[in-house]
């Protein structure tokens, strides 16, 4: 007999992992629609996930039509949360996860076992890190990814450096751009790989156009310099290869760098319950009920694809929230996937992957590349089924496409491309 | 003041660390002096990790000898001092006639070196003991083994400082005089002065510097840097024994390949450049790039996203690039310079050998002290080898309700808890940097590489630990990690 067995289980109905706003939202949802028994499983010590140290403001302009502050917009789920007493363990973390939801989880004092009718899995993201980029050179101190530049700033009153280098265009580095000017700190410049930012327009403008800092577009860093501290950075202007162009290096010293290149979803819990991940969104390949290819497992938020908008994170988790709660009360009724969804002709990812045709959905999706006055066109075996046309097409922009249920009819293989 | 001891030991890597811990078996007063602010930076956490069976050295060599002893010494020292050991073996493969009768060489000359178990073997046993391995013969030594490098340094230090050694972290040798009653003084570069009867020379890459010092001038170490990638551990378990190729003649190096650690991620490497300054630890573009070319050829299952980081250690060659290959260890009690025992040239397999190395330097120390055995000599120290969330669940649920501090996971990546972050910063030797603490406590050498554990373990410390921001350092007094506050007055924690 293993460990496993020997740490008597607890049965729950619906287990939300993760009290960012995704899981919160889920959490609220499943409760609202019927569920009784929803634990959410947090392991910070406090709810909000990454909106604790996001004190700049900019989140809730669609729900609320207010711009909010990260803590502000997570309050107002956590009052909701608290108002409908749905029990929270907080500083307690998921260790692990077997495809028949089986949860270890830790926590100050004690080792849980808990059995669970559906789990919403809603764990967040990792900064890519210069490991995973491979930048060349010395090991010193003084590179940070951005959010954690962010985290000792906003939460722990520290000062990472004072000549600040960025490296990518992502939203958290423009924001730590302005953050650092504001306090005094001097940003020589970001660096942008691609020859478009990576980060929303709004930011670009609000954060380095305000301040005067300069964005390189088809740059990036080739060399980190200095034996302690940070001495300075190599850049250069890559080619259409996206490999630097040698007679272009030039040096820029600075004593800190942020990396700002990516997020990652935190998928390993997922992968261990044997869940499948779309290679291209680094997410659960799921439904239009937010579930994922094991059945009563459900996936939203940042952990099933990056979102640049919290508003959107919010929306998508209700109602994976409220499909787990359908589950868990259903005697765990799957609904059968009929129609599949596949990105075409320049588009990125598209999700959900695969719908039942019994209700109307939006599909999330991404474009390649930044267009003009284009639309997004969804067929059917070639048959035109949505369309939305947009003047600003924009990777770093998440588009929502709403299909009603009508439409749906009769379809098996819907292909979602720019036209 | 001078501090006066019986030995002192100047380097603190696995070499001096193993010798220490030697010596502190008997009644003598010994002391490492270590440039860094912890043992162990140097070359020591900074190579392969791998016991070497020992067929590759000429027989009769000092590394030969070194290299079987120091292996076979391995398992009783991991035990006791609670070193991550996994003995996997090697297949070394051959493609071609001329491999093959390479390989049918070695197995000879290890036989005659006295390694354990050496066998060749054709294509179907070579698939059996690692699938997936092409060739036409290999030869295969079960003594190859997987250790923790850092872990044994440590280990090492740990257990010398517990019998009575003492460790002077932070201390560079910069000069060393034989005194007129004989025995050596010895200052260093914040102006501490020591004295010994016997001076170890175990300084790795500055072997040859501290020779100078002590006016031996035959001696020169060439830098040759060898830079690695790490994989992430989603790839634990496919390489279930090594792969090295037949090595190649003249090649500073055994060549690049995949070798798994104990803790189960790989390394890709290690790559060979000559470089002019020894510490010129970084990783190039070029070499990277090669690396992730033989990387993705040796397997094709890694993805991008599995090279979680790379870095690089540098062998302490006493041989040019224009002669290539290596150099014999030199071990000598140095006849002309009385009291000076020279560890020089310890690059591959110097973390096999450094337990033997040890063993040998004690019987010169005889020469010239008496050895008594020290009465309260405890080659066990305590504690386990494992990691928290690698023992059994009901182990850590006992635990846990025990110590709440071990239910707090502070490195999401690795699991690793509160407690052992405490334990960590609270090392017996007192080293106080941020790689001390990752060494010991494994936390931020995972996926993320300290995004989500350094900013929790850098509030510990703030909190419970009383630190300001001025007492982080990365690795040095000159690797601050932070420049100072954001507001003023709040050295505290906002939250
Ligand atoms: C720096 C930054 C700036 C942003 N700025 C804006 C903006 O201005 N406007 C806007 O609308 N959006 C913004 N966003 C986007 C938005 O905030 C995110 O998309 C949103 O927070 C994602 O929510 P989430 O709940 O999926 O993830 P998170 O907020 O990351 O929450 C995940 C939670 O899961 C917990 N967790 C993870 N694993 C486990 C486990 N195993 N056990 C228990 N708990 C676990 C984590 O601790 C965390 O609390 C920003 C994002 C970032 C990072
Ligand atoms: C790429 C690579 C791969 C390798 N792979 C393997 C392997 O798989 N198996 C194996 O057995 N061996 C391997 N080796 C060899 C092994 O790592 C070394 O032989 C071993 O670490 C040497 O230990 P050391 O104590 O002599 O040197 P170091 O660890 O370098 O220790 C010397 C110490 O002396 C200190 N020092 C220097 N000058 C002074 C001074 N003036 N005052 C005070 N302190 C000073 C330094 O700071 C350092 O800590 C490899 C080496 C490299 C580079």
């Amino acid at each position: 007999m293993n460990g496993r067995e020997r740490i008597p289980a607890e049965h729950r109905s619906v287990v939300v992992v993760g009290g960012g706003p995704a899981g919160l939202a889920a959490a609220i949802a499943a409760k609202e629609h019927g569920c009784d028994d929803v634990l959410l499983v947090e392991r910070d010590h406090i709810l909000g996930g990454i909106l604790n140290q996001c004190i700049h403001d900019g989140f809730g302009l669609h729900t609320f039509k207010e711009a909010l502050s990260g803590p502000e917009y997570a309050d107002r789920f956590i009052r909701k949360l608290r108002g409908l007493h749905i029990e929270t363990a907080e500083g307690t973390i998921v260790l692990s996860l077997s495809p028949d939801r089986v949860l270890e989880v830790s926590t100050r004092g004690a080792l849980r076992r808990i059995e669970a009718d559906a789990v919403v899995l809603a764990m967040g993201c990792r900064e890519r890190t210069r490991g995973a980029i491979s930048i060349p050179g010395r090991r010193p101190s003084g590179v940070y990814t951005a959010g954690a530049a962010q985290n000792f700033m906003n939460l722990e009153n520290i000062m990472v450096g004072r000549n600040v280098a960025i490296l990518g265009s992502g939203d958290i580095g423009l924001i730590m751009a302005r953050r650092m000017t504001l306090e005094g700190a001097r940003v020589e410049a970001v660096f942008e790989i691609l020859p478009y930012s990576s980060g929303l327009p709004r930011n670009i403008q609000q954060c380095l156009n305000d301040y005067n800092i300069p964005l390189f577009l088809n740059t990036t860093v080739t060399e980190i310099l200095g034996a302690g501290r940070l001495e300075g950075i190599k850049v250069a202007q890559v080619g259409s290869d996206r490999a630097p162009i040698c007679d272009t290096e030039r040096f820029v010293p600075c004593d800190t760098l942020l990396l700002s290149v990516g997020l990652i979803p935190e998928n390993e819990l997922t992968r261990e319950a044997g869940v499948a991940i779309d290679p291209v969104t680094s997410g659960a390949v799921v439904d239009d009920r937010f579930m994922t290819s094991v059945p009563g497992i459900f996936s939203c938020g940042n952990v099933l694809h990056v979102h640049d908008l919290v508003d959107w994170v919010s929306v998508e988790a209700a109602q994976a929230g409220a499909f787990a709660a359908e589950y868990a009360g259903s005697g765990r009724r799957t609904a059968e996937r009929t129609i599949s969804v596949v990105p075409g002709a320049g588009v990125r990812y598209t999700l959900p992957q695969a719908l039942s045709g019994d209700q109307a959905c939006t599909l999330s999706l991404r474009v390649q590349e930044p267009w003009r006055d284009r639309s997004v066109v969804v067929t059917d075996n070639g048959r035109e089924v949505a369309r939305k046309r947009m003047m600003r097409l924009h990777p770093a922009e998440m588009i929502r496409l709403d299909i009603a249920v009508e439409a749906l009819s009769g379809c098996s293989s819907l292909e979602v491309s720019v036209g | 003041m001078v501090r006066m001891y019986d030995v002192l030991v100047v380097g603190g890597g696995v070499v001096g660390c193993s010798v220490a811990r030697e010596l502190s078996r008997f009644s003598l007063r010994t002391a490492v002096l270590e440039k860094e602010l912890d043992v162990g930076l140097g070359t020591s956490c900074r190579n392969s990790g791998v016991l070497h069976a020992g067929f590759n050295y000429a027989p009769g060599s000092t590394r030969a000898l070194l290299d079987v002893q120091g292996n076979r010494m391995m398992d009783d020292l991991c035990r006791d001092l609670k070193v991550k050991i996994k003995r996997i073996g090697k297949l070394t493969v051959a493609f071609d006639d001329e491999e093959v009768a390479e390989l049918h060489r070695l197995k000879e000359q290890g036989e005659v070196n006295g390694v354990p178990g050496l066998e060749l073997v054709g294509h179907d046993r070579m698939q059996t003991i690692q699938h997936g391995v092409e060739g036409v013969l290999a030869l295969y030594s079960p003594s190859s083994s997987i250790i923790s490098p850092y872990g044994l340094t440590i280990g090492l230090a740990e257990n010398a400082l517990a019998n009575g050694a003492h460790f002077h972290l932070g201390q560079r040798v910069t000069s060393i005089a034989s005194q007129e009653r004989g025995g050596w003084a010895v200052t260093t570069a914040s102006g501490d002065r020591f004295s010994a009867a016997v001076l170890v020379n175990a300084a790795g890459l500055f072997a040859a510097d501290v020779c100078r010092m002590a006016g031996i001038t035959e001696h020169e170490i060439y830098p040759c840097r060898g830079e690695y990638y790490v994989l992430d551990r989603r790839l634990d378990g496919i390489v279930k024994t090594l792969v090295y190729p037949v090595p190649k003649k003249n090649s500073p190096g055994l060549g690049i390949h995949l070798t798994p650690t104990v803790d189960g991620n790989l390394l890709v490497g290690p790559s060979a450049e000559y470089l002019d300054d020894p510490e010129d630890c970084a990783c190039s573009r070029d070499v990277m790039k090669d690396l992730r070319r033989e990387a993705h050829h040796l397997m094709p299952e890694i993805h991008v996203t599995d090279y979680i980081r790379s870095f690089s250690g540098i062998r302490a060659k006493q041989t040019p690039p224009s002669v290539g290959g290596n150099k014999d260890f030199v071990v000598e009690d140095r006849k002309d310079v009385k009291g000076f025992i020279n560890l020089l040239g310890i690059e591959s397999p110097g973390l096999t050998s450094a337990p033997a190395i040890a063993a040998m330097v004690r019987a010169m120390v005889e020469h010239h002290l008496p050895l008594a055995p020290n009465p309260t000599f405890n080659p066990v120290r305590p504690g386990s080898a494992l990691l928290f969330s690698d023992r059994p669940a009901e182990e850590r649920a006992d635990l846990i309700a025990q110590n709440p501090d071990y239910g707090e996971i502070i490195c999401r990546c690795e699991k690793i808890t509160k407690q052992e972050i405490i334990d960590a910063v609270r090392n017996p030797l007192g080293a106080r940097t941020m790689v001390s603490i990752k060494y010991r406590a494994r936390a931020s050498m995972g996926r993320c590489q300290g995004g989500f554990c350094i900013p929790r373990i850098v509030r510990i410390l703030r909190n419970e630990f009383g630190w300001s921001t001025a007492d982080f350092l990365k690795r040095s007094t000159s690797s601050p990690l932070f420049v100072g506050t954001v507001r003023p007055g709040g050295e505290g924690t906002e939250r």
